[in-house]
């Protein structure tokens, strides 16, 4: 009987691929959809009357409507790798200074306050990006639009330093007690032993946290459909103008699509797609995590 | 030991990386509870809200996400606990299914939101609600197979799941293995031990981690956006399948789609206070549990 409910986490995991995959699949097929549009235009780019050159559009409700999924994309990877930037190095000085440096009382301050900020909902943290950052950094930065790349990624990485600092933080605290004595024996100045013996020994569960925390940011919705400003524009390298994440389409037009459309066929292929991308990332940080133990428990 | 002046780098490095966090979190917290206090009245927490959804109260979102949160709870705990108590009671350590059971527990955890939203729309809405309907009733308006409380619920229910099972397991890790072996060796069965033995002296763990969950799931609106949110609801829900209004999805709506965002600034500061607020007691009451537990568990 419970072996029987035990198995809901494994059906789970399935029936979400199986029924995402269900919504998305007849458009191979269905006539309603491969009249409306071609397969080849959803990954690549294509002159559309009254441009001149080939071009990645998304434009559901353009005539005729132009689905590629690549600004998408780029729009994710940009605002994701935004917030990495700022919270990799964030999360793990954070964690270097709680498990090397910090008195105990501080630590004991640090732990609950980051602890509270995991617990913050995330449509509180789109709020407040939305709200207060918003015009803090037009005014600071002086942005040409108000929401951007850049006001998306401060509020993502608010969500992902928790995740690297719970993380990094088990991780250099599991550093055995042994190889830091006998770096100081030989010699080692505490610098030297938390850069060279420390950090290195705790890499592996490092890098988990940040592969688990890219894989939270890329999947994040509120907070990028609130504060990116939700402009669909291939513009790889400037920050400062707004950007449409894969996420944040999915949640802005699903609702005003009729069931079994070829837009709504497109939303569900993107879900497929950012539980592909989130399925493989979790695989990753996992096996980099349990790499670690074993490491750490043969020495 | 003596600090060099890299030392005091390194850790002046470190320590600012956790100022910033803790700067930015206290002026999350201090402008929400800033400009959000004043807006919360008597009125504004008893009443519904005027057509404008500016006016008025917030009344049906507050027990909105209350009816949502304890129909969420109602339906995913049992199992969620159910499972961690398969794990790490009854399988074997090496066994195949176990392993499996982890592998789903992790991806689950780390599969995004907004896909969740998808599956509850595309599992629960159209195939399992459309499937009543189809047998229940001839061809009429859908009754089942529409966004309600229900589904939202269930929905949720499957996204806090791993979060259920993995801080249970973490506590039932917790209660020493002498004991369930002297509890075997006196005749007990397996059930008897796990039911009388190891789940009351884990009964502290447990809570706490089901508090964490369900603060977890009352805070998350991507999820909910198609399964059975709405916008605007002068009603309560009486029925199962009917919409609700939720906090979260009020605040994201108000702040995304209101004509005149500048009017609805205190309502919506109000509401995000009313949020945190009920996430956050959630979250207390957890931690207050959890350092009274450790404290019962000291000899």
């Amino acid at each position: 009987m419970i072996a029987v409910l035990a198995l809901t986490a494994i059906a789970a995991i399935a029936l979400i691929f199986i029924f995402i995959a269900r919504e998305a699949v007849p458009m191979f097929w269905e006539l309603e959809f491969t009249e409306e549009v071609n397969l080849r235009d959803l990954f690549f780019a294509k002159e559309w009357k009254g441009y001149d050159e080939p071009v990645f559009v998304w434009q559901p409700v353009g005539e005729p409507a132009k689905f590629n999924v690549v600004p998408l994309f780029v729009g994710s990877l940009k605002v994701t790798l935004l917030a990495m930037l700022m919270s990799v190095p964030l999360g793990i000085g954070c964690a270097m200074f709680v498990a090397l440096y910090a008195p105990r009382a501080v630590r004991e301050i640090v732990k609950p306050a980051i602890e509270l900020l995991a617990g913050i909902p995330s449509v509180v943290l789109g709020f407040f990006a939305l709200m207060v950052l918003a015009s803090w950094a037009q005014a600071t930065f002086g942005f040409h639009f108000r929401l951007n790349a850049v006001v998306a990624a401060i509020g993502l990485a608010l969500t992902i330093v928790p995740v690297i600092f719970t993380i990094a933080e088990d991780a250099i605290q599991s550093v055995p007690q042994t190889l830091t004595e006998a770096a100081l024996a030989l010699g080692a100045r505490k610098y030297q032993v938390a850069l060279r013996v420390v950090l290195p020994a705790a890499l592996p569960g490092i890098a988990a946290g940040v592969v688990l925390g890219f894989g939270r940011a890329i999947g994040e919705t509120m907070i990028v459909l609130m504060a990116s400003g939700n402009a669909a524009i291939v513009e790889l390298f400037d920050f400062t103008t707004s950007v449409r994440t894969v996420t944040a389409t999915i949640a802005a037009e699903l609702g005003e699509v009729a069931q079994g459309d070829p837009h709504w066929r497109v939303l569900f292929l993107l879900g497929v797609m950012l539980f592909a991308v989130t399925f493989v990332l979790n695989i990753v940080g996992d096996l980099a995590i349990q790499r670690l133990q074993k490491k750490l428990t043969a020495s | 030991m003596r600090y060099t002046k890299k030392d005091w780098l390194l850790a002046g490095l470190t320590g600012l990386s956790l100022a910033v966090i803790l700067l930015l979190l206290a002026v999350l917290l201090g402008q929400i509870v800033w400009h959000g206090a004043p807006v919360i009245s008597a009125e504004f927490l008893t009443e519904k809200p005027g057509p404008d959804m500016i006016s008025g109260g917030i009344w049906p979102a507050i027990y909105g996400t209350v009816l949502m949160t304890l129909l969420m709870t109602l339906a995913g705990v049992p199992v969620g606990i159910a499972t961690a108590i398969f794990l790490n009671e009854y399988a074997s350590p090496r066994s195949r299914l176990a392993k499996l059971v982890r592998i789903a527990v992790n991806n689950l955890a780390g599969v995004p939101s907004i896909v969740f939203g998808l599956f509850g729309l595309g599992f629960f809405i159209i195939f399992v609600g459309g499937s009543m309907d189809a047998l229940l009733y001839d061809d009429s308006a859908p009754v089942w197979g529409k966004p309600s409380i229900l589904w939202a619920s269930l929905t949720l229910a499957v996204l806090t799941l791993p979060v259920v099972i993995v801080t249970t397991e973490e506590a039932l890790r917790t209660v020493p293995s002498d004991i369930r072996d002297a509890s075997l060796a006196l005749g007990a069965t397996r059930f008897q031990t796990v039911y009388k033995i190891v789940l009351p002296n884990a009964k502290g763990g447990i809570l706490t981690g089901v508090i964490l969950a369900v603060s977890r799931g009352a805070g998350e609106v991507a999820p909910i956006i198609f399964c059975g949110a709405a916008n605007f609801l002068p009603y309560l829900p009486t029925d199962l399948r009917d919409m609700f209004m939720h906090l979260g999805y009020h605040v994201y709506a108000l702040a995304t789609q209101s004509p005149n965002v500048d009017a609805a600034r205190p309502t919506l500061f109000g509401t995000v206070l009313v949020l945190l607020m009920l996430t956050f007691s959630l979250n207390l009451l957890a931690v207050i549990i959890r350092s009274r537990s450790r404290a019962a568990l000291r000899p």
